[in-house]
């Protein structure tokens, strides 16, 4: 067993785990933070990504032992006082999920694409969200969702001509 | 899948942790970035009574010059690869086919090391190497090693790194004032790479001078496309060039698999270095 200290969506953890114990398993099994989902075995799928130390993940591609000291953000960290973010609301209003096995995985991509690129193109949310398999949806309206909350978080507003603009560049 | 057991230990310095490595002798892995180590124990396809976590020795992170050469830290991750500027500026082919690897999660845990060390011939990154001449720096109880890139990859996910050596740095040439282009070619986004060719390109008053061609995925070792970069030298123009590639498959011995015969990955390599070389010389 090895000792770990982690914080999780704003909590500290301290726990002896088995050095094999993944990421995911420790965040589901162990914190009971369901809200990961595990939808591969060969780490493709990227429905488990976190956030760890700022940046996104596949926590089914981390050990536990390697999130010792490190600061994890699920995506039930995302509206601590229950007031979704602009981009949780995008997906919403934009029918970004159908049977939401990938929703959580999406929004940590596409949270931390907009952290690096406030402002990316269309052809740049596919790019950021190439570890995500969505297999409802067929994809259009997770870039229009993540599209439309770099408007809004932008204060531009979500209907003004640059959403009318990158809607047609999408669908062209 | 679960992994299998094991013992952990997380060496803070590189002498500890060839120590780790020189103490548990066959029985033992090193851990860098983990996703390709990872998923192999997911599957049980690999069982290490010991893992040698170096991903927080810090000097084994990050980019420096010395002199004419890049020192590039093997435990770097893609992505520091990737939005490093003296990466960008010497070493362009280099962050060019890094960001053609996997995707944003997967790049920011994997490493330049941890790619080079596991030699997967569908890498990305081993060919690049080679086209670079990059220079792999290795430590073990006995101290360091250079070893070239051409003499590193020895077969199919084998390298000259003996059980208890660990990859400290890789030393790139730079190139500044070469043309460069990664050409990668996958089934679908976020895969790896059917055939991939790195071409290095230096011009000299139109002409290409000297080319360079490295082959992802065309036999069980990244190679050189040596016929194809012998005839390249002198072409002049895109017909040159064509004619060139087509011996870019030459004395390469690539597999099948469920997405490509064999014929079908050289013909790949010949259309790819023709692409890649084009757009390198500035011709396409
Ligand atoms: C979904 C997915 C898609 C991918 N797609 C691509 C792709 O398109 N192209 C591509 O090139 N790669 C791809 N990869 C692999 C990725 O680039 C890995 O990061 C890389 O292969 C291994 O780097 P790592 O640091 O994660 O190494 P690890 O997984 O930690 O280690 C890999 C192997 O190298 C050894 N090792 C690692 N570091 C050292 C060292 N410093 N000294 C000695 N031995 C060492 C380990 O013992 C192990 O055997 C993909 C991976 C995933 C999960
Ligand atoms: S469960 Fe992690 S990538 Fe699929
Ligand atoms: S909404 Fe069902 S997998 Fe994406």
């Amino acid at each position: 067993m090895t000792h770990i200290s982690v914080t999780v969506d704003g909590t500290a953890y301290e726990d002896e785990v088995e050095p094999r114990l993944l990421l995911v398993h420790y965040l589901r099994d162990r914190l009971g933070l369901t809200g990961t989902p595990i939808g591969c075995d060969t780490s493709n799928c990227g429905a488990c990504t976190v956030e760890l130390d700022g940046v996104s993940v596949k926590s089914c591609t981390v050990l536990a032992v390697q999130a010792d000291g490190s600061e994890v953000t699920t995506v039930q960290g995302l509206a601590p006082d229950g007031e979704w973010t602009p981009l949780q609301r995008a997906f919403h209003e934009r029918h970004a999920l159908q049977c939401g096995y990938c929703t959580p995985g999406m929004l940590m991509a596409a949270r931390d694409l907009l952290r690096e690129n406030p402002h990316p193109s269309p052809e740049e949310v596919r790019r950021a969200l190439e570890g995500n398999l969505c297999r409802c949806t067929g994809y259009q309206n997770i870039v229009r969702a993540v599209l439309s909350a770099a408007e809004e978080s932008d204060g531009s507003g979500a209907t003004g001509e640059r959403s009318a603009a990158s809607a047609q560049e999408v669908t062209a | 899948m679960i992994p299998p057991a094991f013992d952990y230990v997380r060496p803070a310095g590189v002498e500890e942790a060839v120590r780790a490595l020189a103490d548990a002798g066959e029985d033992a892995k090193v851990l860098a970035g983990g996703q390709s180590l990872l998923p192999l124990l997911r599957l049980r396809l690999a069982f290490p009574e010991l893992v040698v976590d170096v991903g927080r020795i810090p000097e084994l992170r990050g980019v420096r010059e010395d002199g004419d050469t890049l020192v590039i830290g093997a435990l770097t991750t893609h992505h520091d690869v990737v939005h490093d500027p003296l990466v960008r500026r010497h070493a362009g082919l280099l962050a060019q086919a890094t960001e053609a690897v996997a995707d944003p999660a997967v790049r920011h845990r994997g490493t330049l090391g941890g790619s080079l060390a596991h030699a997967d011939p569908a890498g990305d990154l081993p060919a690049v190497a080679l086209a670079l001449d990059a220079e792999l720096v290795a430590q073990g109880p006995g101290g360091r090693r250079a070893i070239p890139a051409r003499e590193f990859f020895t077969d199919y996910l084998q390298t000259t790194l003996a059980p208890d050596e660990l990859l400290v740095e890789i030393r790139v040439p730079k190139r500044d004032g070469w043309g460069f282009r990664y050409e990668k070619f996958a089934r679908v986004a976020q895969s790896w790479a059917m055939v991939g060719v790195a071409a290095l390109v230096r011009r000299d008053d139109g002409h290409i001078a000297e080319a360079r061609v490295g082959l992802t995925n065309m036999g069980a070792t990244p190679l050189r496309a040596t016929a194809a970069e012998e005839a390249l030298a002198g072409a002049g123009d895109a017909g040159a060039v064509a004619r060139a590639a087509e011996s870019a498959a030459e004395g390469t011995r690539p597999s099948r698999d469920a997405s490509a015969s064999p014929e079908y990955r050289a013909h790949l390599a010949r259309v790819l270095t023709k692409r890649a070389v084009l757009a390198a010389a500035g011709m396409g």
